[in-house]
């Protein structure tokens, strides 16, 4: 039972319509699980739920034993770090100042070493002083990543941290992420590629209709069965020389 | 590299006290170099009386009016997420005027500050509900449109009272009120707004570290660990004050709140926190200068501040809003 993030029989409700109903997930310190599934299967609710963004209407979310909505605003920072798909910034500030941002509690200077740091491991060092309304969104994405990465947080969660990037950056983020599990963080990660999530993760929890119908390492959680059942496709994994590949086509694919 | 925010500080201060200077020395009526020693050593003397009872309480009355709106207007701005964000643009002076309209009209104006807490509670109120509207839609384009919605109601609603309303008497102050000035404004208008405004900048820096979180979005700041609804509520009363206390004593004085925040931005790079206490000076400094030219314009009837900083800061307003549209690729 020393799992950091524990979900049980999880359900929430937007706008009336169920997107969590029943789900269930556990991440180990140490672990990058890979959350995948269709869109509107679930994913972003179960990582605001954990982010205590989502209140449940059944079930628990744990964080660190504690239930996630009466833990503290900051104990809750402390605990788990949210990096949402969403990378908006409001204003022109420079990356270092949003990175920095990762440490609030932190004085300014220890901040913004941290937010060095961070930027450093995302391979985003030299963009330190430029503004963010002046980078590509490839550039924004690592520089909202080492903020997320610089708040230290036990646990990391992560939602399609990868979506438009080109793939040199979706490998090194992935990595990154990857790396932060080694060193002992709890990494929750939402991915749409799933060759990808395959060869990061080191289990995947596939989502349908707002439960976690799958969950297993990373070749045992996408079967076929699961592949056609979730996604619609007739799919199965070749070896491949860098990890397993995906051979997939749609199961109803319109005739040429 | 961009100036700091600290020589900027220093650099608004001493055009404050320039443009201060000026507005004292110079006016309607011009005085000889005599006279102005005169104002200098003979505290009983007409130019001294002119210095210093008429000339010095206005231009301290515009410096703080500015100073407020120009903080309100960077609190909203980044409580909002919107360079387009404004006190008066969102509504938030209209209400307030409504509010002083009311209390006006009901002949509240023989109690001291009941006018003035009628403006407050009508800044307060259309800040709440700007609150309310953007915490469950995003877009910007939206509050925008929605706080274009608040300012015609409260608009409407003012124009009703001009219907309904028997007193002439009444009608013409509520009118003055609408327009905005600082003429003849006293010491007392000033100890009355200044206490306002420094609670108004109190709280806001205490808020000023929830504004900074802001600029990642919504959810990110809610998950930052920094206590949000409180920094949320003190920002709102910040800015709910701060346009409240300028209403109060001036009337509606558009677009400084929009003015200030955009003319200093880039040298604090973009840090809503950091933008506070230079778009404060930037709103005084406007303010003063721009009453000084209200004044200094030759026309029959002067010119109304609210009259004038509207007119410089609609086209200023569109301006912004072509920009922030690209930006938001409409």
């Amino acid at each position: 039972m020393n799992a950091f993030l524990a979900m049980w029989d999880a359900e929430a409700r937007l706008g009336g319509r169920p997107v969590l109903d029943g789900a269930d997930l556990l991440v180990e310190p140490g672990e990058l699980v890979a959350l995948v599934g269709p869109n509107g299967a679930g994913k972003s609710s179960l990582i605001r739920a954990f982010a205590g963004l989502l209140p449940l209407t059944g079930g628990v979310a744990r964080l660190s034993g504690d239930d996630v909505s009466i833990v503290s605003p900051r104990a809750r920072a402390e605990r788990a770090a949210y990096l949402p798909q969403e990378r908006r910034i409001a204003w022109n500030l420079p990356a270092v100042e949003v990175a920095a941002l990762g440490a609030p509690f932190l004085a300014p200077d220890e901040a913004l070493q941290r937010a060095r740091r961070a930027l450093d491991e995302v391979e985003a060092g030299h963009l330190v002083d430029r503004g963010v309304a002046e980078m590509s969104g490839g550039e924004r994405a690592r520089v909202l990543l080492a903020r997320a990465l610089a708040t230290e947080a036990q646990a990391l969660l992560v939602d399609e941290p990868i979506a438009g990037l080109d793939p040199e950056a979706q490998l090194m983020v992935l990595e990154r992420l990857r790396a932060r599990a080694r060193a002992g963080q709890a990494v929750l990660v939402s991915l749409h590629d799933l060759p990808l999530a395959a060869r990061f993760a080191d289990r995947v929890a596939v989502m349908h209709q707002g439960r976690v119908v799958a969950d297993a390492s990373p070749l045992q959680a996408l079967t076929p069965d699961v592949m056609e059942q979730v996604f619609g496709l007739n799919a199965r994994w070749v070896e491949g020389p860098d990890g397993p590949l995906l051979s997939a086509g749609r199961r109803h694919s319109a005739p040429d | 590299m961009t100036r700091g925010p600290g020589q900027l500080t220093i650099l608004l201060s001493v055009a404050i006290v320039v443009a201060a200077a000026l507005a004292v020395l110079f006016g309607e009526s011009a005085f000889d170099a005599a006279q102005l020693g005169q104002a200098f050593t003979d505290a009983s003397s007409g130019p001294a009386e002119v210095l210093w009872a008429v000339r010095a309480p206005r231009a301290a009355t515009a410096l703080m009016v500015g100073a407020a709106l120009g903080l309100s207007g960077a609190v909203m701005q980044g409580l909002l997420r919107n360079p387009l964000a404004d006190p008066g643009v969102l509504g938030v002076s209209a209400v307030a005027a409504f509010g002083a309209a009311v209390a006006i009209v009901l002949g509240w104006a023989a109690l001291p500050g009941a006018v003035e807490t009628a403006a407050l509670l009508g800044a307060g109120m259309a800040g709440g509900l700007l609150v309310l509207f953007s915490a469950r839609v995003r877009s910007p384009e939206a509050l925008i449109l929605f706080g274009v919605a608040v300012s015609s109601f409260a608009g409407a609603a003012t124009a009703l009272i001009f219907n309904l309303s028997p007193s002439p008497i009444a009608l013409a102050e509520v009118m003055s009120w609408l327009l905005g000035s600082v003429q003849n404004r006293s010491w007392v208008d000033v100890a009355w707004v200044a206490p306002a405004v420094l609670a108004s900048a109190v709280l806001a820096a205490f808020a000023a570290p929830g504004l900074r979180m802001l600029s990642l979005g919504e959810e990110t700041a809610r998950t930052s660990g920094l206590p949000m609804a409180r920094l949320r509520l003190l920002a709102l009363l910040a800015a709910a004050l701060g346009t409240g206390a300028a209403v109060a004593v001036a009337g509606v004085i558009g677009f400084v709140g929009l003015a200030a925040p955009h003319l200093v931005r880039t040298a604090v790079r973009g840090d809503p926190a950091r933008l506070l206490l230079p778009s404060a000076l930037a709103g005084g400094l406007m303010l003063v200068v721009a009453d000084l030219l209200a004044r200094m314009t030759p026309t029959d009837q002067e010119l109304k501040l609210g009259v004038f900083t509207a007119l410089v800061g609609a086209p200023l307003f569109a301006l912004i809003a072509w920009r922030a549209a690209r930006e938001w690729r409409l």
